[in-house]
């Protein structure tokens, strides 16, 4: 690179750019494994070393965090992937209602997570809520879906999907209509049906779309947390906690050192998870 | 059955889960937004007896001292400081990671890649914004708000600037123009399409923040809107028709705008993430 070069694309453009991003995100995540081995106060800390990790994987109501996080990821990251690529083509399809339906899928995306998450809580009340209502008009019993610590995690989680669903779709949309046309035209001199056009040729061919969507949602499931808070606060007792909200409540309660190791961990499990998933996954695309 | 015929349930099946599936949770806060708060205790999707909406309404702005008027403000304000700042910094550092590589570039894409990934250590940024007295203030948070979006907005930029050609500033070079007059009067004007792009899904995201507000801006001067839907909810009573309309009112910005910019909403979303 020549010197008009370097003058001109000069590294000063980056500065503001790289001050805030160091100052605010890169110093707090590298300072974090330190205070994540003090008891501290923001004022005054002290070393003790692993104790908050000791205590965050021994103590039952926060290592149930580990657990619920994973499976709230994959349950919501596995039924976005599969609705997204189902509306994805049904919305790519010849249909009149096409674009009702791709507006209508994607308007939750836009409203605040505390609000779904309120109104669906409403929704899901045991006694008055519509669900259960609608249930029983149809013959089958109701369900408790926040009380029961068993279901709990999935209603909040089947809510996740109806927000972020519409996310899912859009990604699908583009990365089906990218698919050349030749495709579906060799498809129909062979002969294929509807089933192997989808086996076929959209499956394989939206792999980006579905490496895509399965990052997003499974680094979001991961890290949920607004959604969980304002339907259940974890509980009822610990049964919807997640890492992130084991993270609110000890920052809540003062513990600042043992919520910070909680940020640790929840930055070593994203970052075992994700890494590798990204690799495996791109490792597979192929080009169109 | 034929195939029209085929067609045509499949497309009636498909418009009658969107209305159980989606219209319906929207009916549900509007009609109880419009009730008195017995009736909306009820829960039930039955069209009010009498409509309440100018009492509820005022009674949610009024509400705890004018929150929600404040909170409105504090949220406008944020969106479009936070947007303002984004979109020069992403813009500026976008510009340079597509156009220069030398042995930074790696590590600079390293860094972007990873603040996609990793979640903020909450309380280490809490104790970096005290230790620069911006713990609580409209300015910390605003540089928060860049600082975690900076990664998405950069990809953003960096993607766009693909499609502008080198050769444009080539003869700008040529023509003996310095490198910021390049950028901001040649470069940032075709940047347009994607700078909309990048305002309308910040300002979705941003108004609708609800975790970082809730960290980095806590106070009852400094509420957000999404805050104030905690007003009507307690332990023990939850006004229902109040919560409703809290709902509502913070609701109906965002899907004004959804109205308008559908289409660049939807293209901000996939543009920095599917590869073609």
């Amino acid at each position: 690179m020549n010197k008009v070069m370097k003058r001109t694309y000069s590294y000063a453009f980056l500065l503001p750019a790289a001050v805030i991003y160091l100052i605010i995100f890169i110093l707090p995540t590298i300072m974090s494994f330190f205070f994540s081995l003090t008891r501290w106060t923001l004022f005054d800390w002290e070393f003790i070393g692993f104790d908050n990790f000791v205590t965050f994987f021994q103590e039952a109501s926060l290592s149930i965090g580990f657990k619920n996080t994973f499976i709230y990821a994959v349950v919501t990251c596995l039924l976005k992937v599969v609705i997204g690529l189902l509306l994805g083509v049904l919305l790519t399809s010849k249909i009149r209602t096409r674009g009702y339906l791709r507006s209508v899928v994607f308007f939750p995306t836009l409203v605040s997570t505390i609000a779904v998450g309120i109104a669906f809580s409403m929704m899901m009340h045991p006694t008055l809520g519509l669900i259960n209502k609608a249930l029983e008009a149809i013959g089958i019993p109701a369900v408790d879906w926040l009380g029961n610590p068993d279901l709990a995690l999935f209603s909040v989680a089947l809510t996740d999907v109806w927000k972020g669903v519409g996310f899912a779709t859009v990604i699908y949309i583009a990365g089906i209509m990218s698919i050349p046309e030749q495709y579906y035209e060799a498809l129909q001199i062979d002969g294929g049906n509807a089933f192997q056009k989808f086996r076929h040729i959209i499956v394989p061919l939206s792999r980006s779309a579905t490496n895509t969507v399965i990052i997003f949602a499974f680094i979001g499931g991961l890290r949920s947390f607004d959604l969980i808070w304002s339907m259940t606060r974890g509980g009822p007792g610990y049964a919807t906690d997640v890492i992130a909200s084991i993270i609110y409540k000890q920052y809540q309660a003062g513990f600042y050192g043992l919520a910070t190791a909680g940020n640790v961990i929840l930055f070593v499990f994203v970052a075992l998870l994700a890494f590798p998933l990204n690799y495996f996954l791109t490792r597979k695309e192929v080009d169109l | 059955m034929s195939r029209s015929m085929k067609r045509l349930s499949l497309e009636a099946a498909a418009v009658i889960l969107s209305i159980l599936i989606f219209w319906i949770p929207l009916y549900f806060v509007l009609v109880n937004a419009l009730k008195d708060a017995p009736g909306a205790s009820e829960l039930t999707i039955s069209w009010p007896s009498t409509v309440h909406l100018w009492s509820n309404l005022k009674e949610v702005v009024i509400a705890n001292d004018y929150m929600l008027l404040r909170a409105f403000y504090n949220s406008t304000l944020l969106t479009i400081l936070s947007i303002v700042l984004m979109v020069m910094v992403c813009a500026m550092a976008g510009f340079i990671m597509h156009r220069r590589s030398d042995r930074l570039t790696p590590v600079i894409g390293f860094f972007v890649l990873a603040g996609l990934i990793i979640p903020p250590a909450i309380v280490p940024t809490i104790w970096v914004l005290d230790n620069l007295q911006l713990f609580k203030t409209m300015t910390g948070i605003v540089l928060v708000e860049v600082a975690l979006g900076f990664p998405f907005g950069v990809i953003l930029f960096r993607n766009f600037m693909g499609g502008i050609p080198r050769e444009i500033d080539e003869a700008a070079i040529i023509d003996g123009c310095g490198g910021f007059r390049l950028f901001f009067r040649i470069i940032l004007p075709l940047l347009k399409p994607v700078t909309a792009t990048m305002i309308v899904t910040s300002s979705v995201s941003i108004f609708n923040d609800f975790v970082n507000p809730l960290y980095f801006f806590p106070g009852s001067e400094n509420v957000t809107v999404q805050l104030t839907l905690y007003n009507f909810m307690s332990q023990y009573t939850t006004q229902y028709n109040l919560l409703f309309m809290n709902i509502l009112v913070i609701t109906v910005p965002l899907l004004i705008l959804f109205l308008f910019f559908n289409n660049k909403i939807v293209s901000g979303m996939t543009a920095g993430s599917v590869k073609g």
